[in-house]
């Protein structure tokens, strides 16, 4: 039914992370491919570390798009952080908990003992997905290469037809459900619908985002972010789709993009189209002891969820609650939580559900509804609907950034997951400090 | 089949193709010394009676192919009949080689330089490792003379007269897939096909290569006058005949014999051996002999540095990060503000695409490059360079903070131009490790980094930032910790007799021009805007305070009005982006006739002086580090050799004459005595 691991092995250290500005894509490629991203954040991530890139023991990157030369992009971007041919690197997709599905495998990799120290995590570089050519097109490109002579080119030239030209958008495809059709908004959709989730209740969520990311910004509480410059002589050191001028009233008059035109998931409501990166490093306890590393947390549990690709919105639940299961928790024994906000209409669903005694016990199998989630303590700086979804970063991202309030506020235990196009759920359990 | 001889080592294979190894007993580079020539007189002699399938010639050592003549051969040649003798015996013996009837080939990798090349070119094909070392090339010219061994002869009808040309009058050298595209190599194969590819082309010998097109039409009689007039145009611009007359000759030997191959063959020889004798050429040896010598005074096996941090990402600690990255370290840059390092990463951007050209290529030196907002690369550098702004306090409160979190063992070292060393050194509670590592601005092309030693720096501490120089490929110049060092201090009283003659109503053209017509690279009026108005008035009045030096008010009065020079957009001259805007000068306006005379004679002046106070050990390591800081005429050896070739007592008098007229300035340095 679902993947768990408990940690039952060796306890898994996190050591340090950063991650870069996440940049909103603007209708063009931005100024970074995702190679370029993973390794601004990962060479200023090594360069504090007591121990050499060498030393790793392996890298694992989490990226649903990685660029035409940058197959296996962990691997790429491992040689291109001066990690040494010797340090293997691989790279996972499980869509957009890709970041997450990466230190995953490094909290298994860990726990069996199999590597002492592994930087993990995710990029995205949204506005660079591939453009690709239609079937039709391909094959007349085949044409006109065995075409040999003039007759045969011109021949070849004829057969060239205007629809051949149109573009297949990567990007558009990579975010519609292949199976049943839908698109992720329209997903979204299903589950306000569902749930009863209404407009204003989207737009607030969203305006509250935003306006914890700005607080997040003013007050200094986002330190693993590191500046990326590029080749213009531009700087780029804060996620730069946070609004300071939105209201009620501005997110109200936008029109809903998936469902047109009775909708009421807007681009306003949903995760921006960012690309940046989050790295982490994960270490045992004898890598600890041996470079004599700080500590920021440790990975306690993980877990994977499937369920119905028109309802992937709902992932979340599905993952969390066995954690909960397993580690006998209540809801009031988490501190923090960072469900990743894919949309508002999603974010505010899972928190429906859990306290949904019908939902609870037809789906998830409960005899009484989980609880509510405090949203004093959910996504407490903002989230993707303010500072964007770069689909392969954003588990890495959450789980860092989770570390960090724990550690703030003197907190102990903390859950983050995400939904995942194609009806899955990604969660894992973290706590503060050394034990 | 295998004989035996000194230099050269033959292999004769199966199919009967002889593979001709050269190398060179005793030395570290092929090189074609009179004893190598020698030998490949007679193993081709035993080689045309043993009728090979083909012969292929390569190298024995792993740097590469073979750099050149031998250039020592040079120094003691005396007699036109000598040099001509030298010159005729190598071009014998590539005549020797283009006369084989088997096919011939040079199998290139590394270095294939001047003679070298030469002798590929005598070979009826070339094939090159693509490997990014190797570079093929004629940089004779670099050396005050042109090929000679056949050289001038061949590269023209095989290459077409552009490319032959431009090779030999620029002396730059290639890489092997430009040579490929020029057709100065038939193929550029990886090392992996290296031998494959020679047998093949020995044993199904293709039509050798010629100029495709128009190209073919560029040697004809009727056109070379025609190109022959842009050349000289061009050349003379950066090489006026007076002071460079080789490349000059060149154009002439192409123009007049191209198409009589005999004659022409003669002609080269009788020009390169009067060059050879010539004062260009015997001074631009000098200068090569000083550079190899700069060079070994960096031992590079005494550190393997990976980690270099700077601090401060001004435009001198951001071109050090941005050249050490380029040289293959991994470079963190430190600064607090992110707009400081978006400019350094902006122009690492431009300077390695121009130098590296392939994505690849590019986007590993970024990589290596990390801007560095919260200077966590400090701790884990090998080696540490201070840059920040010229602020006493500032620089001791840095090195007490970073004291305690250098690596053992990391080199510490300072950019500073003007502070004395032993007084920044108070701050560290090991002040023997605090070193010098003096750039000069543009990094990029300034090869020259003087080590600067405080009574207090360990000697081994300098030896290592000697050998790190070696490590960017920068040429290493100890020098002690005095005011000014070597290069600013022999450069500030020429600026500043510019500044007066300026003042004193010399238009700022007619003093560059002087200065110029000297062999400097660039007049003093404008290498002072260059460097910033700002940036001179601070070094001048450093120097003064420590040195008997006027500044004259003219520098004060600019840099009050904010005319700040190239970067203000004004100083002494207009700029329109970096080119100034030359006034035209009034006509009839007749110059003052000792305007290059005090100029000159303040520089030879202050390097007596520096000589005498030891700021480096000798005369030679002077000239070196003056030609290579500040583009010193070449030509002319150096400020030492030249008071010495152009008679010590006449420059004195000079001096004399010249004391007379404007006063203390001029009071000759005690050291000429003994010049």
């Amino acid at each position: 039914m679902a993947a768990g691991t408990q940690s039952n092995g060796k306890t898994v250290y996190v050591i340090d992370g950063s991650r870069t500005p996440f940049l909103k894509a603007k209708g063009k490629p931005g100024p970074f491919i995702a190679g370029d991203l993973a390794v601004a954040a990962g060479r200023a991530l090594l360069a504090r570390q007591p121990f050499e890139p060498g030393e790793l023991d392996e890298v694992v990157l989490g990226c649903v798009m990685p660029g035409p030369d940058e197959a296996n992009i962990g691997r790429v971007v491992a040689l291109r952080l001066g990690c040494g041919k010797s340090v293997p690197a691989w790279t996972v997709q499980r869509n957009c908990a890709s970041g997450m599905q990466a230190l995953d495998c490094a909290f298994h990799d860990i726990a069996s003992g199999r590597a002492h120290l592994v930087l993990a995590g995710g990029v995205e570089s949204m506005s660079h997905a591939p453009v690709l050519l239609n079937d039709d097109m391909v094959g007349w490109l085949g044409e006109w290469n065995a075409a040999k002579s003039a007759g045969a080119r011109l021949n070849a030239l004829g057969k060239l037809r205007p629809k051949y030209l149109t573009p297949i958008i990567g990007l558009l495809r990579g975010l519609t459900d292949p199976v049943v059709g839908l698109s992720m908004g329209q997903t979204a959709e299903n589950l306000a619908y569902r749930f009863n989730i209404s407009r204003e209740q989207m737009d607030g969520f969203a305006l509250e985002s935003h306006r914890r990311l700005a607080k997040a910004q003013d007050d200094g509480l986002l330190g693993e972010i590191e500046a990326v410059y590029d080749a213009q002589g531009n700087f780029y050191d804060q996620d730069d789709g946070l609004r300071r001028d939105g209201d009620m009233a501005k997110l109200a008059k936008l029109k809903p993009v998936f469902d047109r035109p009775f909708g009421s998931v807007t681009a306003g409501n949903s995760a921006q189209v960012t690309d940046g990166a989050a790295l982490l490093i994960l270490a045992s306890k004898e890598a600890v002891d041996k470079y004599q590393l700080p500590v920021l947390g440790r990975i306690i549990d993980s877990q994977w969820a499937g369920l119905a690709p028109e309802q992937m919105g709902l992932g979340p639940v599905h993952a969390m609650t066995p954690i909960m299961q397993r580690q006998g928790l209540k809801v009031d024994s988490v501190d923090y939580w960072e469900i990743n906000e894919a949309f508002a209409a999603q974010v505010l669903a899972c928190l429906a559900a859990w306290k949904d005694a019908g939902y609870c016990r037809d789906e998830l199998g409960l005899d009484a509804p989980v609880g509510e989630i405090d949203q004093a303590r959910l996504n407490v700086d903002g989230g993707g609907v303010s500072l964007g979804h770069p689909v392969g970063a954003s588990g890495a991202r959450i789980v860092l950034h989770l570390l960090q309030v724990l550690k703030r506020n003197g907190a102990r235990r903390g859950m983050a997951s995400l939904c995942i196009g194609g009806g899955q759920g990604g969660a894992m359990l973290v706590e503060s400090g050394k034990e | 089949m295998t004989d035996v001889y000194k230099h050269w080592r033959i292999e004769r294979d199966n199919d009967s193709i002889c593979w001709l190894y050269i190398d060179k007993a005793d030395g570290g580079a092929n090189v074609l010394s009179g004893a190598v020539l020698d030998e490949l007189n007679a193993i081709l002699d035993a080689i045309v009676a043993s009728n090979p399938r083909g012969v292929v010639f390569l190298s024995g050592k792993a740097n590469g192919f073979i750099a050149g003549a031998d250039i020592n051969e040079f120094v003691p040649l005396k007699e036109p009949a000598d040099a001509l003798a030298l010159i005729q015996r190598g071009q014998r013996a590539c005549d020797k080689i283009a006369a084989l009837k088997c096919p011939t080939l040079a199998l290139i990798h590394g270095f294939c330089l001047g003679g070298g090349m030469e002798l590929a070119l005598a070979c009826r094909y070339r094939i090159a490792d693509d490997d990014a070392r190797t570079r093929l090339g004629l940089p004779e010219i670099k050396l005050g003379i042109h090929p000679g061994f056949g050289g001038t002869v061949r590269l023209p009808p095989l290459v077409g007269a552009p490319a032959a040309m431009d090779l030999m009058l620029t002396g730059r050298t290639v890489d092997a897939r430009t040579a490929k595209k020029i057709g100065l190599i038939d193929y550029a194969v990886p090392t992996r096909h290296w031998k494959r590819a020679a047998r093949e082309v020995v044993m199904n010998p293709p039509v050798p290569h010629r100029p495709k097109g128009w190209l073919k039409l560029t040697n004809n009689s009727l056109v070379r006058p025609l190109l022959a007039r842009t050349m000289r145009a061009k050349v003379t611009e950066k090489a006026p005949i007076e002071h460079y007359p080789a490349p000059h000759a060149l154009i002439n030997l192409w123009q007049k014999y191209a198409d009589d191959p005999v004659r022409m063959m003669q002609e080269e020889a009788a020009s390169v051996s009067r060059f050879v004798l010539g004062d260009t050429a015997r001074n631009l040896v000098r200068v090569f002999f000083l550079q190899e010598r700069l060079k070994s005074l960096g031992k590079k096996d005494m550190i393997a540095p990976r980690h270099v941090h700077v601090i401060g990402g001004g435009v001198m600690g951001g071109d050090i990060a941005i050249w050490c990255a380029l040289q293959g370290m991994r470079v963190t840059v430190q600064d607090r503000k992110h707009e400081t390092l978006a400019k350094v990463i902006k122009r690492a951007h431009a300077l390695y695409k121009k130098r590296l050209k392939q994505p690849r290529l590019i986007q590993a030196a970024l990589d290596r490059l990390m801007p560095d907002d919260k200077g966590v690369g400090v701790s884990r550098a090998d080696v540490v360079i201070e840059a920040i702004f010229e602020d006493i306090l500032a620089k001791q409160n840095l090195y007490r903070d970073i004291e305690s979190k250098l690596k053992p063992g990391a080199l510490l070292a300072t950019n500073t131009s003007s502070i004395p060393l032993e007084l920044l050194a108070e701050a560290l509670t090991k002040p023997e490790r605090l070193v010098g590592l003096h750039f000069f601005n543009p990094v990029a092309q300034m090869q020259l980094v003087e080590i600067v030693s405080s009574k207090l720096t360990d000697p081994e501490v300098a030896r290592q930032a000697a050998a790190f120089a070696r490590h960017i490929d920068r040429l290493p110049l100890p020098v002690k910790s005095s005011p000014g060092f070597l290069v600013n201090r022999v450069l500030m009283p020429y600026l500043l007799e510019a500044v007066t003659l300026e003042w004193e109503g010399v238009p700022a053209s007619v003093i560059d021009k002087a200065a110029t017509d000297f062999g400097m690279p660039m007049g003093p009026i404008r290498l002072a805007d260059t460097v910033g108005l700002d940036i001179c008035l601070s070094v001048a009045e450093i120097l003064a305070q420590r040195l008997d030096v006027d500044v004259p008010p003219r520098l004060r009065e600019l840099v009050g009005a904010g005319r700040l020079g190239v970067k203000s957009g004004q100083g002494f001259y207009t700029y329109h982006g970096d080119k100034p805007q030359m006034p035209r000068v009034k006509p009839g306006y007749v110059p003052p006739p000792d305007i290059a005379e005090r100029l000159i004679l303040r520089f030879l002046n202050e390097a007596a002086a520096c000589l005498r106070e030891g700021v480096v050990a000798d005369a030679d390591l002077l000239d070196a580090g003056v030609i290579f800081g500040t583009g010193f005429a070449p030509f002319r050896g150096g400020p030492i050799h030249y008071i010495q070739e152009s008679g010590v007592e006449a420059q004195r008098r000079k001096l004399g004459e010249l004391e007379e007229h404007y006063g203390k300035r001029f009071v000759a340095d005690a050291e000429w005595a003994e010049l």
